[in-house]
């Protein structure tokens, strides 16, 4: 059994997602409990893989389909980076389900299978140890990311899921002609044996080697949202139905992991004088962009999906940033805020669909203008009648727990996990340069900036609009909030176990010899 | 027959992006289409061009008498990928047609 668990993360949502398609719509209560339990089993799967790989003797564990050897067959790949994405990927999973399956009298197509699918496409992304099965899991992850944006109709989410697909197709294609162009001058897919092979490159190839990883990028960058290839995002993402953007808050994390991993593995300093840091600068700068449209955005924004999707930008930017500046301490802390900042967004995904309207006509939910010589919001209230009501207060509450993780405020782990990410570059050292100055300054700054957005949004919401009607909130909805929350509560008072094993991820992925070794031994 | 091919999908996707662009969803339809032609294409020829060369090996045989399978193999899960994909972006561009009655990729014409 143990020797297959590598293959149980893909194997098993693609069965239940089978399986709940051929129970159909009428038999909820099955199709229900089916998702249920494969989330719960994904989560204990993932749990065992991140022992298995964070215990020591086991760095990275091998699994040959058909047993065939690494340079023929398709090899799945755990170490500990793909373990804690499987992890992340199934925690938000479980604790998304309360509020999917609250909502699951509402009308719409099949969303629990493609929710399944989705998981299948994510964890086999994370694990697939060549660059083609990566197209294949990237395909299916998004055909299922598709239905799911796409589920409830409305002029608006259909307008928004074609330029989503559209982008995502084209970024397929050049998905494929950055493999091909890898693929004619090295011979292989693998990224173990590329790894091995990118040394070796002749000169008069290197530059084609180059632009095929160069186009290969692109087409991550674009899942990943880097200015100028991430307009897509805010709006669809504001478009999407709100469990379904929280879950979609992981899949931009896909193409920052796999940038993280292919810039490590095959142009980190084992790649010899002309190839290593390839890259580097390009997504160092391209973060920093991001990170200031982002902020931007953030202040401009006057709805909640728009305002978590800009969220998702900057978070995004100092992820691309930090990847740039390949450097141990700055990957470990970059490692610590993908996870804070996951749970965190898709939890302010899921509180903007809770306070906005449910059937979102446009407009109804736009905050107002700013105008500072209005005086709504400082207007003297009528403090007699200060009963909240206990939704309210939940939501509020949330609303500033998910602020404070968002802008990395102490006391809770989004402060700590900026701090790692930060640290390191104030310290200094070789490598730190101008690049990590301004990636330090615009990160600190983009945290004020929510801080102001943030601020701004709970006060009219909150506080000053007292028209503001807040739509009823299921025991669901509110349990996945609360859970996602609670871990981010978590990882502050238990921040030392996950702190080290993501150190140690990273100086793994600094060092990937033993990657390689595990897979072609 | 390199030059032949190198035009041909450089051809279909100058094409494929020149129609990408334009803002009716028909032509980004007939313009993805194009494009994953000339990605196919490439794809394919990558292994070097071969004129009838066999791709599965027999016992004792010469492998420079071979052409390289991976890329048929590559290319023929790109097709079906592409396919399907475009097959499902087609949904999407009817229920929009539909929705917003016209066919303008942002769903608003200039002209009402």
């Amino acid at each position: 059994m143990s020797a297959h668990l590598l293959v149980c993360p893909i194997v098993l949502p693609l069965a239940v997602g089978a399986l709940q398609l051929l129970l159909g719509e009428r038999r909820r209560g099955a199709v229900a409990a089916l998702g249920a339990a494969s989330c719960v089993a994904l989560v204990g799967l993932a749990a065992a893989l991140v022992l298995r790989v964070g215990s020591g003797d086991e760095l990275a564990a091998v699994y040959r389909i058909g047993n065939w050897p690494a340079r023929f067959g398709i090899v799945l790949v755990a170490d500990r980076l793909s373990a804690l994405m499987l992890l992340l990927t199934a925690v938000l999973a479980l604790a998304l389900l309360p509020c999917a399956l609250a909502r699951r009298r509402q009308p719409g197509g099949p969303v629990q299978p493609l929710a399944q699918f989705l998981l299948m496409g994510l964890n086999g992304a994370f694990l697939t140890g060549d660059l083609f099965n990566l197209f294949v899991f990237f395909e299916v992850l998004l055909a299922a990311s598709y239905g799911l944006a796409l589920h409830r109709p409305g002029a608006r989410r259909v307008s928004a899921g074609m330029h989503y697909i559209v982008v995502n197709l084209v970024a397929s294609m050049l998905f494929l002609i950055g493999v091909s162009l890898i693929f004619g001058v090295t011979g292989t897919l693998n990224m173990a044996a590329l790894a091995k092979l990118v040394p070796q490159v002749p000169e008069n190839t290197r530059a084609l080697l180059h632009a095929g990883a160069a186009i290969l990028g692109i087409a991550f960058l674009v899942k990943a949202a880097m200015w100028p290839l991430g307009f897509w995002l805010p709006r669809t993402y504001a478009a999407a139905p709100a469990p379904v953007a929280a879950m979609f808050a992981v899949m931009t994390k896909v193409g920052v992991y796999v940038l993280l991993r292919l810039s490590l593995l095959l142009f980190g300093d084992g790649a010899g004088a002309a190839s290593a840091h390839f890259g580097a600068a390009w997504l160092l700068w391209g973060g920093v962009a991001t990170v200031a449209v982002g902020v931007v955005g953030m202040l401009g924004a006057r709805e909640l999906g728009k305002l978590a999707g800009y969220n998702v930008l900057v978070s995004s930017g100092s992820l691309l940033g930090a990847i740039g500046l390949q450097q141990p301490a700055v990957t470990a802390g970059a490692l610590a805020y993908l996870v804070v900042s996951t749970l965190a967004i898709a939890a302010f995904f899921l509180l903007a669909g809770l306070v906005a309207p449910r059937e979102e006509v446009d407009g109804a939910s736009l905050l107002e203008p700013y105008d500072p010589t209005g005086m709504a919001l400082y207007a003297d209230e009528d403090e007699s009648r200060a009963t909240v009501p206990a939704p309210v207060a939940l939501l509020g509450l949330s609303f500033l727990t998910c602020a404070l993780a968002l802008a990395g405020l102490p006391p809770l782990s989004g402060f700590l996990a900026k701090f790692a990410l930060l640290a390191p570059m104030l310290e200094g050292g070789a490598g730190m340069g101008a690049g990590a100055t301004t990636l330090f300054t615009l990160v600190v700054v983009a945290g004020f900036c929510t801080v102001i957005a943030m601020c701004r949004t709970g006060i009219q919401i909150f506080w000053a609009d007292e028209d503001w009607v807040f739509p009823p909130i299921r025991a669901g909805e509110a349990a996945s909030v609360v859970v996602l929350l609670a871990l981010c509560l978590a990882l502050t008072v238990l921040a030392e176990t996950p702190l080290r094993y993501l150190a140690e991820t990273a100086a793994q992925l600094h060092a990937p010899a033993r990657y390689i070794q595990a897979v072609l031994p | 027959m390199e030059l032949v091919l190198a035009l041909a999908i450089g051809v279909l996707a100058g094409c494929g992006v020149w129609l990408l662009l334009r803002p009716r969803t028909f032509q980004v339809i007939i313009g993805l289409t194009l494009f994953s032609y000339a990605v196919n294409l490439f794809i394919f020829c990558i292994g070097g061009l071969r004129t009838g060369a066999d791709p599965v090996l027999r016992d004792g045989a010469d492998l420079s008498q071979y052409t390289d399978p991976l890329p048929q193999a590559l290319v023929l899960t790109a097709i079906v990928i592409g396919f399907a994909t475009t097959a499902l972006f087609l949904v999407v561009l009817l229920a929009s047609r539909g929705l917003t009655g016209n066919d303008h990729v942002d769903g608003k014409d200039g002209t009402p």
